[in-house]
């Protein structure tokens, strides 16, 4: 047994040329053949790899869909954000629960199942959600969750539950998913493929000099799509101007802001203009090598995307001589992730792609600079780098001239929530948010959270404002929440949601989340005191000011903007007098244990 | 490349050579910021974020923010003395530190950080984790209750000693110290003299038998507060 | 004009707080001088007899009369000072606070290496108050005004923090009575 599980752990590794730095495709591949890391295995990786075990573990053991110790046949993960929430998602899950006779959390008592939460798969527009293995599942009821345990239990395989497909190349036969788009506005740059006309941005970049190249994209005045907006020209300006010995293209496909999924529908329905993008992208840095970095909830995506890959490859867009190119060498591997939000930050995730656990990296030196393995890396957002193919083919100037004057080209939007058309919106820069409510039929909206958990909510006095770089920048989450819902409910579901997702490297983030969570718990559960508001004011300056990355720069987000824009939300629920006790001390419940014990009740109670 | 970076900490003029951190040449002008994971001879890691500073207004760690020419930065600030605060306090309440037994009081870094701001209490609630310990190795045990994940043991073990004894696991609130071998510390080539026995800021990783040698009051922070030493740089 | 009030409590402690309270040697004649002793283990009165200027209270609660004392003690002080480690943090006896509670009283009263307990049952007399699933810090039961830390916190600590607070000053202690050991 021992013997055969290190013969399939050397051939793993040695598939990916003993690599250290593959560490994430040979956990991948070895726990899709054992279902789990087992002490045994990991030390066969490290022998392979020749790396010390621990950094095995500690890679594994960052993950969420990796495991040390056995796991089910069949892991069915609950998509649990705030929109599964609001779609009855409860129901859904109790079905499962009820129907597997588990709490989530746990595991069938034959191995068969398993149940958990993951957070948001990119499906908030067809909730309640679930991902079983890697097939995804959508638009769940109560009796549809039935039958799926009903299914599973006669023995059939996940990939057998999805029955109709969905729309475009979700129907792909290398997709198969019953995903389906959404698209309900195509804007001119990414949706529009009346005149889309695929290889001539790549061909006209070629006829260029790289400079030329980061000239047009710098006159276009594209900026960065993922939220952060970093002018795009600058960056690879930087990355080529770095001296290093090679350079690398890193696509940031890690869409893991709940609520957003429109990399998804892209990389569904354009992958062409994607890789057309990275390769022109690695053009103009000077880069043979491109990488896309895939989320782990994206998996269903992976032989449709690396099939696109190959067909670029036979008809000689990648690969020697890219695209009729002397001399430009350009090829592109996709690296999948494993669930882990904090990865969609840039230098997180080249951690990850180095075969290392998610963790940030100092700054300075940036990615231009240092990189995926120490050399210049320019990661781009895959809607960026759409742009970027569209700019090449059709100019700069007409994609400076979409949008609002400032904010150049368009967005796509993934709107989600209370509204009556849900799904991916590629609009202009420059509408306000009372258009966008009317577009998507959620105008008596209470409240809208802008930019996912790590943006801010809005609250109707401010619908005017605009989705643009210079007022609402956001990557495109737009999630809408409508009368009668509890706002800090949906505050308490991010505040779970970055507890859950820091990577525990820097003090504040790792414990100051925490502490946040627990206030606002307090205050929900009417134990709250006026005093909480100046420490949860305390504790949100702070956890920003003083976290190291992006993840804890922007996690008290929530709670900051609702303080300012919804207060009376908190101070609806405090307390006014409290005599000098601490409100939330419960003597009963701390009592409850002894009482059982001693089979008597408390005198003090 | 020998040219000297002018910039000011709090408004007093200081230099610093290229590529230093604003925590290196800090150091060497007398003026001290507070840090918990930094050590001399170690590359920053950042993790610990007590060395919260502003330059030109925006927050970075001293420890791996280089110094830039014209920078203005602030340190000993009303605010990030309170973030400082904030920071000790946190590492306080999520682990178990209890000083009155712990062989490391009075050497050990966290309380003087905690000295020298006159913590008290930590404003925020305990969270009493459950965390183990690990005393499988003769010479040298891990009481995880004490870790406060700065990174120091890991760093070491790698750059100083050439070997692999510590690395992370978990995340988040998960996240732990852990060791090259499934056996525990004992099964790893842990030597006691290895530096990475003994650079643990706290009473997390300890060598056996060695505890309580040192009177109360001659211990290294019992009269003077941590940081003492670079400030009298400046005296001189 | 009377004099003000001062109350002390051991809780979930060892006395050894109290005895740093005595050990401000012959200062305590000045504190005679300064206070009357109200509820206190140092002259024995059980009951509150009225309002108190401070009260002191050592030890974290680990049981429902723990609560109850430290409640009274809040409703009849003007300042609450949390005196040691275990008032603060729950000090030696919050090392259970990670141990189930019947878990705790199965090794202390029957399993333990060193258990001689014929009855086989764990003390249940109505008499013995009855045990929180875990040691609370007594700021997470009330509100507590000023902690001095120690283990026990030096004499000179409780001296200088109750001469200041009979002064209507803060309490500020130089960074040489600060200790948490």
């Amino acid at each position: 047994m021992s013997d055969n599980l290190e013969k399939i752990v050397s051939e793993i590794c040695t598939r990916y040329g003993n690599d250290a730095s593959r560490m994430m495709d040979v956990v991948r591949d070895a726990h899709a053949r054992f279902g789990f890391v087992s002490s045994a295995c990991a030390d066969a990786i490290a022998a392979a790899l020749k790396t010390p075990r621990v950094e095995v573990e500690s890679l594994v053991s960052f993950y969420a869909f990796f495991a040390a110790h056995p796991r089910a046949k069949v892991v069915i993960r609950l998509c649990n954000d705030i929109v599964d929430v609001m779609h009855d998602g409860h129901k859904v899950w109790e079905t499962f629960e009820q129907e597997l006779g588990i709490k989530t959390g746990e595991t069938t008592k034959d191995g068969a199942f398993s149940l958990e939460y993951t957070p948001c798969i990119g499906m908030c527009d067809q909730a309640p959600a679930a991902l079983i293995n890697d097939v995804v599942v959508t638009r769940l009821t109560a009796d549809r969750a039935r039958e799926i345990v009903r299914e599973l239990k006669s023995g059939s395989d996940p990939a057998g539950l999805v029955k109709e497909f969905g729309d475009g190349n979700n129907a792909h036969e290398l997709v198969r998913a019953m995903v389906v788009n959404n698209i309900r506005e195509r804007g001119a740059v990414v949706f529009d493929a009346e005149d889309m006309q695929p290889g001539t941005g790549l061909k006209n970049a070629l006829a260029m000099s790289p400079a030329e190249v980061i000239r047009a994209v710098k006159t276009a005045r594209l900026r960065g799509r993922g939220g952060a907006g970093f002018p795009a020209g600058m960056k690879w300006e930087f990355t080529r101007e770095s001296a290093g010995s090679f350079r690398t293209v890193i696509c940031n496909a890690d869409e893991g802001e709940p609520g957003t999924f429109k990399d998804r529908v892209i990389l569904t329905e354009r992958p062409d203009l994607l890789f057309e993008g990275m390769t022109i992208a690695g053009y103009a840095i000077g880069a043979e090598q491109g990488i896309l970095y895939l989320r782990g909830e994206y998996a269903y995506l992976q032989p449709f995307l690396e099939n696109v890959l190959n067909e670029r490859r036979a008809s000689g867009l990648l690969g020697q001589n890219s695209a009729g190119k002397a001399g430009f060498n350009f090829d592109i591997r996709i690296q999948m992730g494993a669930g882990a939000y904090v990865c969609g930050e840039e230098t997180a995730l080249i951690s990850s792609c180095e075969g290392l656990r998610g963790d940030p990296k100092t700054r300075p030196p940036f990615p231009a600079q240092r990189g995926y393995r120490g050399q210049p890396t320019a990661v781009n957002n895959v809607e960026t780098l759409c742009c970027v193919t569209r700019i090449l083919e059709k100019g700069p100037g007409w994609f400076s001239q979409i949008g609002n004057g400032k904010s150049a080209g368009t967005k796509l939007l993934s709107i989600s929530g209370d509204c009556k058309k849900p799904g991916v919106y590629e609009i202009p820069f420059g509408i306000t948010l009372q258009q966008l409510l009317v577009k998507a039929g959620g105008a008596d909206a209470i409240a809208v959270q802008v930019g996912g958990p790590s943006g801010s909510m809005v609250g109707p006095k401010d619908f005017g404002r605009q989705i643009c770089f210079e007022d609402l920048a956001t990557g495109g989450s737009i999630m809408i929440f409508g009368p009668g819902r509890n706002l800090l409910q949906v505050v308490q579901k991010f505040m779970e949601f970055f507890v859950e997702e820091s990577c525990g490297y820097c003090t504040p983030c790792r414990v100051g989340n925490r502490l946040i969570k627990e206030r606002l718990d307090r205050i929900i559960a009417g134990k709250g005191e006026k005093t909480d508001l100046a420490y949860l004011e305390q504790l949100v300056e702070m956890v920003k000011a003083a976290s190291r990355c992006g993840l804890g720069q922007t996690s008290p987000n929530p709670v900051l903007s609702t303080l300012k824009n919804f207060r009376q939300c908190y101070e609806a629920l405090l307390l006014k007098e409290t005599g000098g006790m601490q409100p939330a001390f419960d003597l009963k419940e701390a009592v409850k244990d002894a009482e059982n014990i001693a089979a008597r009740a408390s005198v003090h109670c | 490349m020998s040219e000297k970076i002018s910039f000011t900490i709090d408004g007093v003029a200081l230099e610093a050579s290229p590529g230093q951190t604003i925590l290196e040449a800090a150091d060497a002008a007398g003026i001290y910021i507070p840090r918990l994971c930094k050590m001399k001879g170690l590359m920053p890691f950042g993790s610990c974020r007590l060395c919260t500073v502003l330059v030109n207004g925006r927050p970075q760690s001293a420890c791996t923010q280089p110094a830039g020419q014209n920078m203005t930065v602030e340190n000993n600030t009303e605010k990030l003395n309170d973030y400082r605060r904030s920071v000790i306090e946190m590492l306080f309440v999520e682990g178990n530190h209890y000083c009155p037994f712990c062989e490391k009081s009075g050497n050990c870094e966290l309380q003087a950080m905690a000295y020298r701001f006159g913590i008290t209490a930590p404003r925020y609630p305990y969270m009493f984790p459950d965390r183990d310990v690990d005393a499988t190795h003769p010479d040298v045990m891990i009481d995880r209750n004490r870790c406060i994940l700065c990174g120091r043991c890991v760093l070491t073990s790698k750059a100083v000693d050439g070997k692999n004894v510590f690395q992370f696991t978990g995340r988040g609130a998960h996240k732990k110290i852990s060791v090259n071998s499934a056996a525990g510390l004992g099964g790893t080539n842990l030597k006691v003299i290895d530096k990475a026995a003994e650079v643990c800021p706290v009473g997390s990783i300890i060598k056996k038998r060695v505890g309580y040698a040192v009177p109360v009051g001659q211990r290294k922070f019992d009269a003077r507060p941590i940081g003492s030493e670079i400030e009298e740089e400046k005296v001189k | 004009m009377a004099k003000p009030k001062l109350a002390t409590a051991s809780l979930a402690g060892c006395f050894g707080c109290h005895m740093s309270i005595l050990d401000i040697d012959e200062r305590i004649l000045q504190l005679v001088e300064l206070v009357d002793f109200d509820k206190s283990p140092v002259d024995d009165i059980k009951e509150f007899t009225g309002r108190c200027r401070i009260g002191l209270i050592e030890g974290g609660c680990c049981n429902e009369e723990n609560v109850h004392v430290l409640k009274k003690f809040r409703e009849n002080c003007d300042i609450l000072v949390s005196v040691g480690e275990c008032a603060t943090m729950g000090g030696i006896p919050a090392l259970r606070n990670t141990i189930p509670l019947k878990e705790c009283l199965d090794e202390a009263f029957l399993n333990g290496p060193t258990v001689h307990n014929p009855s086989g049952r764990i003390p249940d007399d109505p008499e013995i108050p009855l045990l929180l699933n875990k040691v609370y810090p007594c700021h997470e039961v009330v509100k507590i005004d000023y902690f001095l830390p120690g283990c026990p916190p030096p004499a000179d600590a409780i001296w200088a923090a109750v001469a200041a607070l009979l002064e209507d000053k803060p309490i500020a202690l130089p960074y040489e009575l600060i200790k948490y050991d």
